[in-house]
């Protein structure tokens, strides 16, 4: 029996209108930007090399992050065991960690002194070198083979699970349920999450800098921080925006194209009963999957604690005030974000025009130094552009976290429309009431969730507020950065220690809050 | 958008109708955290000018370009070396003043738009609890094995690394490429900023890192750890200041004669080497700070002006880059 | 009261196409086999489906209306409840879609759930509740509706059968009470016999006017025949 699905009746222009004001804000920077700019602007050898190198390691990180999420994802699909509900959540937490924090970390462990090469050097072995292209991999797989995970997992989730009693009652082993039930789904999730991660790293700077070892690890992000801030050449940045926009952009549709639509079910996130997956050597082999990633992902974390703390009595007082003025503009851009996600991904969830999803990608591979710098450009004339610097950064910080909040939200927008699209239509719900009444209370826990995940990477982000920031508006990245920068190393982990509870913090609130009230 | 222009609009007008004046001066980042030379400057200057100064911090380079003469500033402090040449290009600043020679610089100063108010030079920092023979000579440093690691700053997007490039640049000349191919296999990483690379190498990842000279003073002065050192060449090193300008079209152009004076005051210069970090540029070293004359120091100071940086940087930066990306 | 005129409707493959009227006050029973087309005809009534052809209500042409401006209350097979709300809110928003109430639409809330047998039910969700309360709890929203057509695309299928016609007999009380013309799909031709007075038969996508039921069902068309397997 077809069942047809009935379009909600939210306006039908308040999507379109959100989509295309992210649209503009970047546009509108870009063409500030080149129009100070002086022409015409040539890419020299190490431009090229910068983007083959650019393009090179996010193609690898992606590569590597999605290859490892599989089996991770495939574990944590099909066993139960005890705080396995918190271990998700925690191996969430490099994602919306500050890079420059996540780094710290990162080499406590694997670096040349770290304890991997401690431990190397106990039986005579060199130490580790992770410098090179290997560390710029490392630590965009630490920070994105989370996101990865959960992408898949959410995917894996989305199987009936039916279809797994079928392939019990008839016996099929492992590698018959895997080609017939597990395959498809993963061929319709893995590109999706590919493509994302593979722009997250396009955009990548900091990371590629620190663990690169030298200026082979130069990428096209860093050539727009050198022509912005070092030699203030507008033309070049913006031409650099743009082929960054432009690689970025291909990608994004490349993946779309690639990807069929995602099913309107909505993975819940509970383990299915399995009866493929009961040998002993298959649950050793999936507990050993579980348990390098928590090692992998946790140990870090746990070192910036444990290094942060001794910090944490020496941290002047500027730095709560500036945690306090971060966790407002986090507040801030998740708002921005919420009233830009609900529309566009209902919008979304019901429109057949694939490009429509690459438009909030753009967000995401538009250079924040080049949104910040346009917004400088068109703000000046009429007023001091310092006044509005929290709400830049807020307003970046939104744009940032969209394309992610939109990939959560539009399969509970699409259950949403199934389910309760004919009955709204029928009661003749429409408008504000139809979004009061039903489709936020029926997507609250991924909003929660999307919310969480802005208001963490939004206060983890060092971000445009540098170009703008007066003394008193200084974010906590930003401060941890004056305290780096004035030899207190230690105050400066204290500082990453506050910023990575406060990240941790909101999200957890935000999460919470969602899955409090969800119903089932 | 329209009520916070408005906002703007009236905390501008409440700043115009304050009765002391207001001086703005725009600063460096790092310039009015609590522990940076900023309030101590505020309050030194405040006492002697019934006014009011205002520090605005920021990317100062791209600010002033952006702004233009639409600038609010009426003093700009903390203009590097490096920047000078684009910073006079802009034609925003007025002549400051004051008397060069009064300056205690190692090199001579005849510029008579921008003021030093500090300066430092370009050094490997060691720890001699982990390495027992530094390097006595840059020679002796390329030279060392190759198991020495240390980390550098980028040249492309950091102060400190640009005025390695140039110091090599200066010490080797035609020679640098091969400089760097015999630093390179030493080379960890390379860092967008002194404070990643200053972070690296106090937790204990790399043995050496490219810093200043003042840097142990950090060290012996506020942590009386007294281990970390600065590699002193007889090759030279190379030479930094930071400087401040005054802005033409300043309306407060008294107060801004005031403050330039005030910089060369005997009170802002003994500010500078705890506040700041870095060497006076207008004291004689007898009135340094306890200690401050002990600290080590290259006999030999190398220093391209703007022209000369001009010509030769873009092509060091692409030597530095083409080698190492071997 | 119904009038269909030239309905067409093609989706993909398939294809239906219907003209019938039916009398204010029927209560017509629509039976066919699986996949003839039953619930895309009453999808295409209730304006969930684009169609071509005419379709008056009352008397009035709504065939280019919005589903909640056609006069129409419609029950589906699932999904007639938010099970985010209490069952008071979900009758309410039969009255507002707002659910901003006055204390007189209160009241007849109160008074539509006791009428059905949920009086002491009101603060509870649809997940607390059983099937047969949910379809209780969904017929108390068609009785504050008032709209002079219902439409039943086996709303209480997953119901057992003493309880399913229980809910039937329910139905055809608040029919009267509201007086109310019903449409209802069913498989069952006991159900038919039950709570309708009149059939229409749909086979293959061809729609027969409704005839008596007593007709039809001791002189059933060949058609008909096969599929009650009579």
């Amino acid at each position: 029996m077809a069942r047809h699905t009935q379009p909600i009746k939210t306006s039908t222009l308040t999507g379109p209108i959100a989509a295309g004001s992210v649209f503009f804000l970047i546009l509108a920077a870009l063409a500030a930007v080149a129009s100070k700019a002086q022409w015409p602007v040539t890419f020299g050898v190490a431009d090229w090399a910068a983007l083959r190198f650019t393009v090179w390691q996010s193609f690898l990180s992606a590569l590597v992050s999605v290859v490892f999420a599989i089996p991770v994802a495939r574990a944590l699909a099909r066993r139960r065991f005890v705080g396995r509900g918190l271990l998700v959540t925690l191996l969430g937490a490099p994602f919306i960690l500050p890079v420059i924090v996540a780094v710290m970390g990162l080499l406590v462990v694997f670096g040349r002194s770290g304890w991997v090469s401690q431990g190397l050097g106990l039986f005579g072995l060199p130490p580790l070198s992770i410098y090179g292209l290997n560390g710029v991999v490392l630590a965009h797989v630490f920070f994105n083979l989370p996101l990865a995970t959960r992408l898949i997992l959410q995917g894996w989730q989305a199987i009936p699970a039916e279809q797994f009693r079928l392939a019990g009652q008839l016996g099929l082993p492992p590698v018959v349920v895997f080609r017939t039930l597990e395959w498809p789904v993963l061929r319709q999730v893995v590109p999706g999450a590919f493509a994302l991660i593979f722009v997250i790293c396009l955009t990548s700077f900091a990371v590629a800098l620190t663990l690169g070892g030298g200026p082979r690890a130069t990428t096209i992000e860093l050539a727009i921080y050198q022509a912005f801030r070092f030699e203030f050449d507008l033309g070049r940045a913006a031409m650099l925006s743009l082929l960054q926009l432009v690689v970025a952009g291909s990608a994004a549709v490349a993946a779309l194209w690639m990807l069929p639509p995602i099913a309107a079910q909505m993975g819940r996130d509970r383990p299915v009963q399995r009866w493929d997956a009961r040998g002993a050597g298959l649950r050793a082999l999936d507990t050993m999957w579980i348990g390098l990633a928590a090692t992998f992902l946790l140990v870090p974390l746990g070192a910036i604690a444990a290094s942060g703390l001794a910090g944490l009595g020496q941290m002047p007082s500027q730095v709560w005030s500036a945690a306090w003025t971060s966790a407002w503009v986090a507040a801030l851009s998740t708002v921005v974000l919420v009233a830009l996600a609900l529309p566009i991904s209902m919008w979304l969830a019901q429109t057949r025009w694939g490009g429509a999803e690459a438009l909030t990608l753009v967000g995401l591979a538009a250079s924040p130094l080049m949104i910040g710098t346009g917004w400088f450009i068109l703000i000046n004339p009429f007023a001091a552009p310092t006044q509005f610097a929290l709400i830049v950064t807020a307003l970046v910080n939104a744009m940032m976290s969209l394309p992610f909040a939109v990939r959560i939200l539009m399969p509970a927008m699409r259950q949403v429309i199934a389910e309760y699209g004919r009955l709204s239509a029928s009661l003749g719900l429409s408008g504000l009431a139809l979004w009061r009444i039903v489709v936020l209370p029926r997507v609250r826990a991924p909003l929660g969730f999307a919310a969480g995940l802005a208001a963490a990477l939004s206060v983890g982000d060092l971000g445009v507020v540098a170009l703008f920031a007066d003394g008193d508006r200084a974010t906590l990245p930003l401060q941890m950065y004056r305290l780096m920068g004035s030899y207190r190393t230690d105050a400066a982990a204290g500082a990453a220690l506050l910023l990575l509870t406060l990240a941790l913090g909101m999200f957890w609130a935000c999460d919470a809050w969602g899955r409090r009230h969800a119903e089932g | 958008m329209k009520y916070l222009m408005t906002t703007a609009a009236v905390l501008a007008a409440s700043v115009a109708w304050a009765e002391t004046p207001v001086l703005t001066v725009y600063a460096g980042d790092y310039f009015t955290s609590e522990w940076g030379p900023g309030p101590k400057i505020e309050a030194g200057f405040e006492e002697i000018c019934e006014c009011d100064l205002e520090f605005s911090t920021g990317d100062l380079m791209p600010r002033l370009l952006l702004e233009g003469a639409r600038t609010k500033a009426d003093v700009v402090i903390g203009l590097t070396t490096d920047v000078t040449a684009k910073a006079r290009a802009t034609e925003l600043f007025a002549p400051h003043g004051q008397d060069n020679s009064a300056l205690t610089l190692p090199i001579v100063w005849d510029d008579e738009i921008f003021l030093p108010f500090n300066y430092g030079h370009t050094a490997f920092i060691y720890d001699e609890t982990r390495i027992e023979t530094p390097p006595a000579s840059f020679a002796d440093l390329l030279a060392m094995d190759d198991d020495i690691k240390i980390v550098i700053q980028d040249p492309r997007t950091s102060i400190s690394g640009l005025a390695l490039v140039l110091w090599v640049q200066a010490v080797y000349g035609d020679k640098a490429a091969d400089a760097w191919a015999q630093l390179s296999p030493k080379i960890l990483t390379v860092t967008k900023d002194w404070s990643a690379s200053y972070g690296l190498f106090t937790d204990g990842e790399a043995d050496m890192v490219l810093s200043y000279t003042t840097s142990p003073a950090y060290h012996m002065f506020a942590e009386e750890d007294f281990t970390k050192k600065a590699a002193i060449f007889p090759e030279g090193h190379y030479f930094m200041a930071e400087t401040v300008g005054k802005v033409a079209a300043t309306d407060q152009p008294e107060l801004a004669d005031a403050f330039m004076a005030y910089v060369m005051s005997t009170d802002f210069q003994t500010l500078i080497p705890t506040a700041n970090w870095s060497l006076p540029s207008a004291l004689p070293e007898d009135q340094w700070p306890e200690g401050w004359a002990q600290l080590p120091l290259p006999e030999k100071v190398l220093f391209y002006s703007e022209t000369e940086a001009a010509e030769v940087q873009a092509q060091a930066i692409e030597t530095w880059r083409a080698t190492l990306s071997q | 009261m119904l009038k269909v005129e030239g309905l067409k409707i093609s989706l993909g493959g398939f294809a239906l196409q219907a003209s019938f009227e039916v009398d204010a006050g029927q209560r017509v029973a629509v039976i066919g086999p699986s996949g003839a087309g039953k619930s895309t005809l009453l999808g295409a009534i209730g304006g969930y489906i684009p169609s071509e052809g005419r379709i008056d209500v009352g008397g009035k042409d709504v065939s280019n209306a919005a589903p909640d401006q056609r006069g129409i209350a419609m029950l589906f097979q699932d999904g007639n409840l938010f099970p985010h709300l209490t069952l008071a809110q979900n009758v309410g928003l039969g009255l507002r879609p707002s659910l901003r109430l006055t204390d007189g639409e209160r009241a007849r809330v109160s008074e539509a759930l006791d009428q059905v047998g949920l009086a002491a039910f009101e603060a509870r969700k649809p997940g607390d509740v059983s099937g047969g309360q949910q379809s209780r709890a969904a017929l108390a929203r068609v009785l504050v509706q008032g709209k002079p057509l219902l439409l039943l695309d086996e709303p209480f299928a997953a119901l057992g059968p003493a309880l399913r016609g229980e809910m039937l007999d329910l139905t055809s009380t608040v029919a009267r009470d509201t007086g109310a013309t019903v449409l209802m799909i069913t498989h069952a031709p006991e159900d038919a016999e039950r709570a309708a007075d009149h059939v229409i038969f749909v086979d293959e996508g061809r729609v027969e006017p409704p005839q008596p039921v007593s007709e039809i069902m001791s002189n059933p068309p060949p058609a008909l025949r096969a599929y009650l397997g009579r």
